[in-house]
């Protein structure tokens, strides 16, 4: 069978319809599970003496008034059109103000997850490679106990020593200026980091350890050490690209769990971030506010997953030659 | 291969090491650093409560009366810290011989952050503002009376009631004025209070800048940056570490230990929120006042509140807090009394208790108030079945479909008894001789008058146990010693800023 485009261009043709495809079917359904919850968003606008004029002001200026037939034809207007509308609380465009977040929660995340995976990736090789040794041991025990400790005490923990006690990082917020006050910034932004730095490379640790392990056990090490080859490149023809294709896949459930999870941190370290935009939206029923922010992180996730998995058929001769149809 | 490692290693812990430490050394801009002049000072201000939006008649929320009132916005008159209304953009008040005409001068050469005049155009826009038919004020139905707005020059307002009201002036004080010509006023401002809005950044800081066309005195510093959290925690650590220079009300009583140093002042000021035992007067068995005033008497509020508040927060047996021209101490109406309790739900008819459902919102202290008063109503032999609601549910079933037997919650507002004259109100409770009075208090013609009828109001109210007054939260103003001029009462949430210097 043959095609006029590459194969691996079908491909990402392919899994890009899937995205979108899965985006929509993603936004409906979060559309109809907002509509299901109890609540009003018009709630957020009242405050205990409303009269009940008042009240039926604040269910029209938000809509929660209308049909629901109606409510998601405006909505999927929207959608279309490439608009997430306006919050129903505060009149902000949901997307501007997702853009800011993002400049927080963004570098956040990125930062974070860059050095968790540098310190995770030779800690996890040692903890495998030197399984049998002292320190091997003590690598092991300390990453399973930074899984099983939660994110938010260990921030509260560096708030206590580096913040209270140390008086050399701030406690928490973001400077006014934003980036435009860059040492401020990174001062605002380091223990959170430290944070989930901490608790992200605990359990990528594991992970890396545990692929070690199965490439060291495995018997195409062994021939190719028998068959002349040095630890390293037997380690480095073989073994690293074997290891990499299961944390690749990891990773990228990380990094995208991370993107909205951070939301404990931005508590914490009172950040404005994405995540606690969301917390806010879904107390207040603020649907623009959810869909949006849901929305982008949906993508997120996908996009992640999608990269990872272009990563992992590069890497992995037999999954890339998949896609030509040749059986290996 | 393993020494290149741990070269490698190294080489990341080293840099990781000079960044956070070149991040540590390096100044930050927001910091309260010494400025060249104290009148140039910028202050640092933490808060739990962020505006929603910036509209007090757009649903902004109790944050956008801290952050704006006063500040960037006035009224044709000021509620001072001392609850003492006082004359601001209005400078001269004339009232008709029937009460029924309100005649304000418009103070003169006051300019709008925009630059434009302030004219009576603007004052007869804010007021309407407020009464539309679309306004979500919580003042909306204070202004019911009014019947007309007229501005026969530019200097001059006229309003024109359908009944007297002696409390309209003191309920103008809480109308901004805005610009006739401002757009929507959401995300912007255009006031004219001795600050301009300069930044909002939403999650996270709002940021005043002393405005130079002032009218007035002008502002005592140069900058104020509201600092948002949504933790009392986190909050408290930025006062400790110098990110913010004032706590405009802490919430969290456990937290005060620390503060208890030569670098801080805890200002314990005069409060108007109340926590309160609600119950659904319309419906068995609250329905017979002699069960309501047999669970008053059998909750130890004293104890209540020192649980939760150690020595701060007033007792106070009604819904009027001390600042109210009509208050009086009630507590000793429905006394706490095991004995008397006992005695009363006999009468009523429950000599063996009977079984609740507490509607509790899922914020501090409702919870563990609700724990205490199950607790306390278990000695009776009443049991309370707890169960815990969001702020949502909470509007939604207890307060538009009065769905609920009893509930808890804080009411934050000065001079609100005024709602038991309602029976329409979630509260449901219904007496034609309260309400009566309460209608004639506001017809009264002098002030005098009018806190003798209300005092009259109040206690039927109590004597009645309408609801259970549990405590008066305290207003707590935590602050760096630093700093002086700063409001010590949170009345009605406003939180002044324009005297607040820092040595």
């Amino acid at each position: 069978m043959s095609s006029k485009s590459p194969p691996i261009v079908n491909y990402i043709v392919r899994r890009l319809i899937f995205l979108v495809f899965s985006l929509f079917l993603a936004s409906i359904s979060l559309f109809v599970l907002l509509r299901i919850l109890p609540g009003d968003p018009a709630n957020a606008l009242l405050s205990v003496g409303a009269t009940p004029e008042q009240i039926a002001a604040a269910q029209h200026k938000v809509g929660s008034d209308l049909p629901l037939l109606q409510q998601f034809g405006k909505w999927i207007g929207q959608l279309l059109s490439f608009q997430m509308g306006d919050s129903l609380i505060s009149n902000a465009p949901v997307g501007r103000e997702i853009l800011s977040r993002l400049s927080v929660t963004v570098p956040l995340t990125l930062t974070a997850f860059a050095i968790a995976v540098a310190l995770a990736i030779p800690f996890g090789f040692i903890a495998a490679y030197k399984a049998k040794t002292w320190y091997g041991s003590i690598l092991n025990s300390v990453s399973q106990l930074g899984m099983a400790v939660p994110v938010f005490w260990v921030g509260v923990i560096l708030v206590f020593v580096f913040a209270l006690r140390l008086r050399v990082l701030p406690a928490g917020g973001f400077p006014p200026g934003g980036w435009g006050d860059l040492a401020g910034a990174i001062r605002a932004l380091s223990l959170p980091v430290i944070t989930i730095v901490l608790v992200m490379s605990a359990s990528l640790i594991r992970y890396v350890r545990s692929a070690t392990l199965d490439v060291l056990n495995s018997d195409y090490l062994r021939t190719s050490r028998a068959l002349g080859s040095s630890f390293m490149e037997a380690m480095w023809r073989h073994g690293l690209r074997n290891a990499a294709s299961p944390v690749i896949s990891i990773l990228g459930i990380e990094l995208a769990t991370t993107f909205v999870g951070a939301v404990v941190v931005e508590s914490v370290f009172a950040l404005p971030g994405l995540g606690s935009f969301l917390v806010r939206g879904i107390s207040q029923h603020d649907y623009p506010v959810v869909q949006g922010v849901l929305f982008i992180s949906t993508l997120a996730v996908l996009t992640i997953g999608f990269l990872a998995d272009l990563i992992q058929r590069f890497i992995d001769p037999r999954l890339s030659r998949s896609l030509t149809g040749q059986i290996s | 291969m393993m020494n290149k490692n741990r070269k490698h290693l190294g080489h990341l812990a080293l840099a990781l090491t000079l960044a956070l430490g070149l991040a540590a050394c390096s100044s930050s801009s927001t910091s309260s650093t010494a400025v060249a002049s104290s009148t140039d000072a910028t202050i640092n201000i933490g808060s739990l409560y962020e505006p929603q939006n910036l509209d007090n008649t757009g649903g902004g929320g109790q944050g956008v009366t801290e952050a704006l009132n006063g500040n960037v916005y006035e009224g044709l008159f000021s509620l001072a810290d001392s609850g003492k209304v006082e004359n601001l953009l209005a400078t001269d008040t004339k009232i008709s011989a029937d009460g029924l005409t309100y005649t304000f001068t418009i103070r003169d050469n006051v300019k709008f952050h925009s630059g434009k005049a302030l004219t009576s155009a603007d004052v007869k826009y804010s007021i309407e503002k407020v009464t539309a038919e679309k306004s979500q004020s919580a003042r909306k139905s204070s202004f019911a009376m009014i019947k007309s707005i007229a501005t026969p020059d530019d200097k001059t307002v006229v309003v024109t009631l359908s009944s007297k009201s002696i409390s309209f002036v003191y309920n103008l004080s809480y109308i901004w004025v805005i610009n006739s010509s401002a757009a929507d006023i959401t995300a912007t401002e255009d006031g004219t209070g001795p600050y301009a809005l300069t930044d909002w950044k939403r999650g996270s800081t709002l940021t005043l800048t002393r405005f130079d066309g002032y009218w007035g005195t002008p502002a005592k510093n140069k900058v104020v940056v509201f600092h948002y959290f949504t933790d009392a925690t986190a909050l408290n650590n930025a006062l400790l570490t110098n990110a913010v220079d004032v706590v405009t009300s802490e919430q969290s009583p456990d937290a005060l230990a620390q503060f208890k140093n030569a670098s801080y002042k805890i200002n314990n000021g005069q409060s108007t929120t109340k926590l309160l035992l609600v119950f659904n007067d319309r419906v068995k068995p609250f329905n017979n006042s002699l069960v309501r005033k047999a669970i008053t008497s059998a909750i130890d509020n004293k104890k209540l509140l020192a649980s939760i508040w150690g020595e701060y927060g007033t007792l106070i047996g009604s819904m009027v807090p001390p600042t109210d021209p009509w208050y009086e101490d009630l507590t000793k109406v429905n006394p706490y009394d095991l004995t008397l309790a006992k005695k009363e739900l006999t009468e009523a008819g429950y000599p063996n208790g009977f079984t609740f459902s507490l509607d509790t919102p899922n914020y501090d202290p409702h919870p563990a108030a609700a724990a205490f008063i199950k607790s306390e109503l278990a000695k009776v032999g009443i049991t309370v079945n707890v169960n815990i609601i969001t702020a949502d549910q909470w509007y939604n079933n207890v307060y538009k479909k009065l769905d609920y037997t009893a509930t808890m919650q804080e009411h934050v507002n000065d001079r609100d008894v005024v709602w038991y004259g309602n029976p329409d109100f979630y509260w449901g409770y219904k007496n034609a001789q309260v309400t009566s009075l309460i209608n004639q208090a506001e017809q009264s013609d002098t002030v005098q008058a009018q806190a003798d009828l209300l005092k009259q109001a109040n206690q039927i109210i109590v004597a009645e146990a309408a609801s259970d007054w549990l405590y008066l939260y305290p207003q707590i103003v935590v602050a760096s010693s630093s700093l002086s001029g700063y409001p010590v009462n949170g009345l009605n949430s406003q939180f002044f800023a324009f005297n607040i210097t820092k040595k």
